[in-house]
């Protein structure tokens, strides 16, 4: 039995939403043989502007750096190239940034992209599942030759951002009311975010700390990763950096090393 | 149903009968308001929340969803089912409403006549669907698998729309009655839209009530439109819920009410949200209204006595 027509509404409405110039879809109707185009512009207008206003809330910093013409345009260049999957919109915009990125306007603020990975970061970590983080005095409690062999798990809000931009400094003064001062984008700065409780926290970590936290996430036992960030940065700190990132709630447990594992 | 679906109930939210929701007045639930909320402690009222934004795993959606579910009713109101698309539910999506029913045990849940999904694409709005015997088998469909996942019926709630379809072969009012008679479903009426979607058509909004299977009736959305106009010039009324309920809204409630007692009331309030005594004073005004109905329904009991 061939399809009804009527079962094809949906395929003919959908293309004609986020592309402006396809005619209206024959089969919607006007009542009492009323023009179509503005009545159909009203559900283009809301899915479009609706999904301008999620990335908007997604991305605020950046919509405060561009300014409100420039985030709309290039957010709907992005909508049309890559309209959302799922109907959970927190989940939208993830490729936002990659988009930034290659923005044929955007190209002349190259740290831009990198501020919108902190923004999806902070909106990842705000979602989260919940998860008690690990007792600062955690590590008091382990003998001192058993810590290299320590293995940390990670907190599910846990997150890092690694930019060669001043990206954590150009993020926090654009989420703020504050007005922004000059900030010289060219420090390389790396995005520690957390959420022990319910509040989101975006640290910038010292020299050797990011590639310590992701070895640390990836399953490392704690004197491998120590070792790492030495060798990038010999000044660093391991029991303050430890004990800075236990404070900031980054992992939820510790256990020794298993052997066998290669290590 | 291949999906393993998961029924969180954390420690942190003790199962509580909800509070009775007979005859309440309700607003939306937004987070700019959960401080000024919870300052003035348990009131009476419900409040109302669209499920997708509490589809996370964890974090500050949940703390205030429970802070607010610890002494109100809830009403958990659906946005991205697509019920009125002509494909498949999404078992995923189905699942994850399926354990915010079982976590909060709302008072009330609802959904769209709508649909917001084709293939893989979501479109983020309500879109419409021509009213034949091809879209109710769908619609009746959707709605049983629906209510058979969730184990508990939902209400469907009419749209605002501003075009209609040739193949239409039955009335708005007639589709959603045979709806609800079909799968058991209650129905959300929401008076805005019926303002609306009967201006956009040239009927009246009263004739459609008439017609509307008033008996069915769960809950009551009441909301702000916006006036544009169509390609002739004449009034376009947009579904914006971003201001005051016009009066004529107003009145038609009042009807409504009149004719079938009170019923739970929403004002629904999403963009260029007021402060929360502004809201708070637009569900006072309806739930005065739900009041004066109810005491005129228990005087007519004593007088039949
Ligand atoms: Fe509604």
């Amino acid at each position: 039995m061939p399809p009804e027509p009527s079962t094809s509404y949906a395929a003919a409405i959908a293309p004609a939403l986020l592309d402006p110039t396809r005619a209206v879809p024959t089969v919607v109707i006007g009542p009492n043989g009323k023009a179509t185009e503005k009545r159909f512009g009203v559900y283009r207008n809301n899915v479009t502007v609706s999904l301008i206003e999620a990335l908007a809330a997604i991305y605020a910093a950046v919509l405060r750096i561009t300014g409100n013409d420039f985030f709309r345009a290039m957010a709907r260049f992005y909508i049309r190239s890559s309209p959302p999957r799922s109907p959970l919109l927190f989940e939208y915009g993830r490729d936002f940034p990659a988009f930034i990125k290659r923005y044929e306007y955007a190209q002349s603020l190259p740290w831009l992209a990198d501020v919108a990975r902190v923004e999806r970061a902070w909106l990842d970590a705000y979602h989260a599942a919940d998860a008690v983080p690990l007792a600062p005095h955690a590590l008091a409690r382990i003998a001192p030759e058993r810590l290299a062999s320590l293995v940390f798990a990670a907190h599910p809000a846990t997150r890092l951002v690694r930019s060669p931009y001043s990206a954590v400094t150009i993020f926090a003064a654009n989420r703020s009311a504050e007005p922004v001062g000059r900030i010289d984008a060219s420090t390389p700065e790396d995005a520690l975010i957390t959420r022990p409780d319910v509040e989101v926290v975006v640290r910038q970590l010292p020299p050797g700390g990011a590639i310590f936290i992701s070895c640390l996430m990836a399953g490392c036992p704690l004197g491998e990763a120590a070792a790492m960030a030495l060798k990038q940065a010999p000044t660093f700190d391991i029991a303050a950096n430890i004990a800075g990132l236990i404070e900031a709630g980054a992992f939820t447990s510790i256990a020794p090393a298993t052997f066998g594992d290669g290590r | 149903m291949t999906i393993a679906i998961r029924l969180d109930a954390p420690a942190t939210m003790p199962l509580r009968f909800s509070p009775p929701i007979g005859g309440l007045a309700g607003t939306s639930f937004k987070h700019e308001h959960l401080a000024a909320i919870l300052a003035e402690g348990p009131q009476r009222g419900f409040f109302e929340v669209h499920a997708e934004n509490y589809m996370g795993a964890g974090g500050a959606p949940h703390r205030a969803l429970e802070a607010m579910r610890r002494d109100h009713p809830l009403s958990l109101h659906g946005v991205c089912m697509s019920i009125g698309g002509p494909r498949a539910l999404d078992r995923t999506h189905l699942a994850r409403f399926r354990g915010l029913v079982a976590r909060y045990q709302p008072a009330l849940v609802s959904e769209h006549l709508a649909w917001s999904t084709h293939e893989t694409g979501f479109f983020n709005d309500l879109l419409p669907l021509p009213y034949t015997a091809a879209t109710f088998q769908h619609v009746c469909d959707h709605i049983d698998e629906v209510q058979e996942t969730i184990r508990r019926p939902i209400l469907l709630e009419n749209p605002s729309t501003y075009v209609a379809f040739a193949t239409s072969t039955m009335s708005e009012t007639d589709f959603i009655r045979s709806v609800a008679d079909r799968t058991g479903c209650g129905l959300l009426l929401d008076i805005n839209n019926v303002f609306v979607t009967a201006t956009n058509h040239g009927f009246a909004a009263l004739e459609y009530l008439a017609d509307f299977p008033l008996s069915r009736v769960g809950e009551i959305h009441l909301a702000g439109h916006a006036e544009q106009s169509d390609d002739e010039g004449d009034p376009l009324l947009i579904d914006s819920h971003d201001g005051p309920v016009a009066d004529a809204v107003w009145k038609l409630f009042e009807i409504v009410i009149q004719r079938r007692g009170p019923v739970p009331t929403l004002i629904e309030w999403d963009s260029s949200i007021p402060d929360w005594p502004v809201l708070k004073a637009e569900a006072a005004r309806a739930q005065a209204i739900l009041d004066r109905a109810h005491a005129a329904a228990v005087s007519d009991d004593r007088h039949a006595a």
